[in-house]
């Protein structure tokens, strides 16, 4: 668990991050989003004590971050960056074991963990744990960077617009990617992003921050419902607030028994995915095939359009 | 193996051949000389003239190496960015003072022979080094350093494993600009009685005999560019080898 309370930046005169509490709890993944100047990524850069705040405090599982040397502290919290961040002059292999190495792991131990790292995420060890990252596709770069992040096993995982550098198709991969992996090892995670799409798909909880403050610190329904300033409202973009509602809610939920006929749509697709297939088939009913084949049903035009209704 | 690689070793065993076997050319320079004049300066041994030059350039390149990273090193750390100002103008006084005013400076201290040069050589390797390491170090990848720091690096392990290693390509760059200086100043160390093969050049320019002024310029002129050549060679493998794109 992260508790941060009150913590402040200034800048002489200025003001960057102001008197701004928050918790987030074990394994969940907290999005800090904002725009830029918002004083999102010192927020977070105070956590890992990048930079050292002027007052406030943040403790990890109780312990204050200040009982450590600021690089000891640094080495339990992974750190991935937009644009990754990679030694040029050092393999993929030895970019991963970077923190282990610090450490001080048995090599068998470091060499165990690059390659379940790489075949995590997807990259094939023996062609790849000795490329060089500028042999690497933007996409694979900025995996390794998240590999490396998170080699020494850390609980606590700090992203600064990890997927800021990527193309749409791959970031959607990278995001999916990042969710399964979380999933897995139950890290927590605070993320800063720009974009309210990205906060939403994989925020367990959203802070909204601007000049300074923190505006809200909600779940993403919740944001998308009843944000707290006009300013959050703007973010969220008012034409999209039902369709953003949508995109928190899995076909899964909404499934009814019955038959239907056409195209089936998956259980795990997000109910803006099945409500724009409806409008693009112009059909009212779509069946509901899991990736085994098997049927679970149908679901229903107009049960999709009450879940998109401002919630009470 | 490539054309360029072919006249490299071409030049390199006819450098060689002529050093260790000076009278087996002395048909190249016979027709330079008049009035029965030698073509090949015997008073010193080409051999023992070259290495000689060699090594008070090897050792003067090696100690402003030294000072110059190391002032480099210290200027870009927090608690020395004060001293840049210092360090710049240090630099700045050893290349703009003339080489030959140092030799005549510093005989009354040191006496007549190589030390001499030494000084004036150091002092004026000292400038091309320190800034092209004060550029290699202060222009790394923003991310990189970020990183660096971000994965709990202490302030001597990202020197040492990050941004030395980085910085070496640009580093080199300024070390070969002062060796090819070094290579060509050196020469006037023979007016202050250094081993140098200024020694051949300035014999022939007092006895008016072409022949040795040539084979003394033509010897230090292919060594530097020899060695421009060779640590340019070792520069672009260190840029592939850091993962950094080459100019060429």
């Amino acid at each position: 668990m992260i508790e941060i309370e009150a913590l402040t930046k200034d800048y002489l005169a200025l003001t960057v991050v102001d008197h701004v509490s928050l918790t987030v709890a074990d394994g969940e993944i907290a999005v800090v989003v904002g725009t830029s100047g918002s004083g999102k990524t010192t927020l977070l850069r105070m956590i890992n004590r990048l930079i050292e705040p002027t007052s406030g405090s943040v403790r990890i599982d109780g312990e204050d971050t200040r009982a450590l040397p600021a690089f000891e502290l640094r080495r339990r919290i992974g750190y991935a960056i937009q644009g990754h961040g990679l030694f040029p002059h050092r393999t993929v292999g030895q970019n991963i074991a970077t923190v282990p190495s610090l450490l001080g792991w048995d090599r068998a131990r470091i060499d165990r963990r690059v390659d379940e790292l790489l075949e995590l995420f997807q990259l094939p060890p023996g062609e790849f744990r000795d490329r060089m990252p500028s042999e690497l596709s933007g996409g694979q770069q900025q995996r390794v960077g998240v590999a490396r992040a998170l080699a020494a096993e850390p609980k606590l995982l700090l992203m600064d617009e990890p997927f800021g550098a990527l193309d749409p198709i791959i970031r959607a991969k990278a995001q999916s990617d990042l969710l399964a992996i979380q999933k897995r090892f139950g890290t927590t995670i605070v993320l800063v992003t720009h974009d309210m799409e990205e906060a939403i798909h994989l925020g367990d909880r959203i802070a909204v921050m601007d000049k300074g403050q923190l505006l809200q610190y909600a779940p993403p329904a919740e944001i998308i419902a009843r944000p707290a300033t006009p300013f959050v409202a703007e973010l969220i973009g008012t034409g999209e607030r039902p369709f953003r509602l949508l995109s928190l809610t899995r076909v899964r939920e909404l499934v009814e028994p019955g038959p239907a006929q056409g195209a089936p749509i998956s259980p795990d697709a997000t109910l803006r995915d099945a409500y724009a297939e409806m409008l693009w088939t112009g059909r009212d009913i779509l069946p509901v095939v899991d990736a085994t084949g098997a049927s679970l049903g149908r679901i229903r035009r107009d049960d999709i359009a009450h879940r998109a209704e401002r919630p009470q | 193996m490539k054309p360029g690689l072919i006249v490299r070793l071409v030049v390199l065993a006819l450098l060689v051949a002529f050093v260790v076997t000076p009278q087996s050319f002395a048909w190249v320079f016979q027709p330079l000389t008049k009035n029965g004049q030698p073509a090949i300066y015997t008073q010193n041994t080409l051999l023992v003239l070259t290495l000689s030059h060699l090594a008070i350039v090897a050792v003067a390149t090696l100690l402003a190496t030294m000072l110059a990273v190391g002032l480099a090193i210290l200027v870009t750390r927090p608690f020395g960015a004060e001293f840049l100002p210092l360090s710049r103008s240090l630099a700045n006084i050893g290349q703009t003072f003339p080489p030959v005013a140092v030799l005549a400076l510093a005989v009354p201290v040191l006496g007549f022979g190589w030390q001499p040069t030494l000084v004036a050589l150091f002092l004026y390797g000292l400038l091309p080094i320190f800034e092209n390491a004060l550029t290699g170090l202060t222009t790394l990848p923003p991310a990189v350093t970020e990183a660096a720091r971000g994965v709990g690096m202490t302030d001597r392990q990202r020197l040492i494993q990050v941004e030395l290693p980085l910085a070496t390509p640009v580093i080199l760059a300024g070390i070969r600009l002062s060796v090819v200086i070094s290579v060509a100043t050196a020469t006037i160390g023979s007016t202050v009685a250094a081993w140098t093969l200024g020694e051949v050049i300035i014999a022939g320019l007092l006895s008016n005999n072409i022949a040795f002024v040539a084979q003394g310029g033509l010897v230090v002129g292919t060594i530097a560019v020899l060695i421009y050549d060779g640590l340019s060679a070792v520069e672009r493998m260190l840029m592939r080898r850091t993962g950094q794109r080459t100019g060429t």
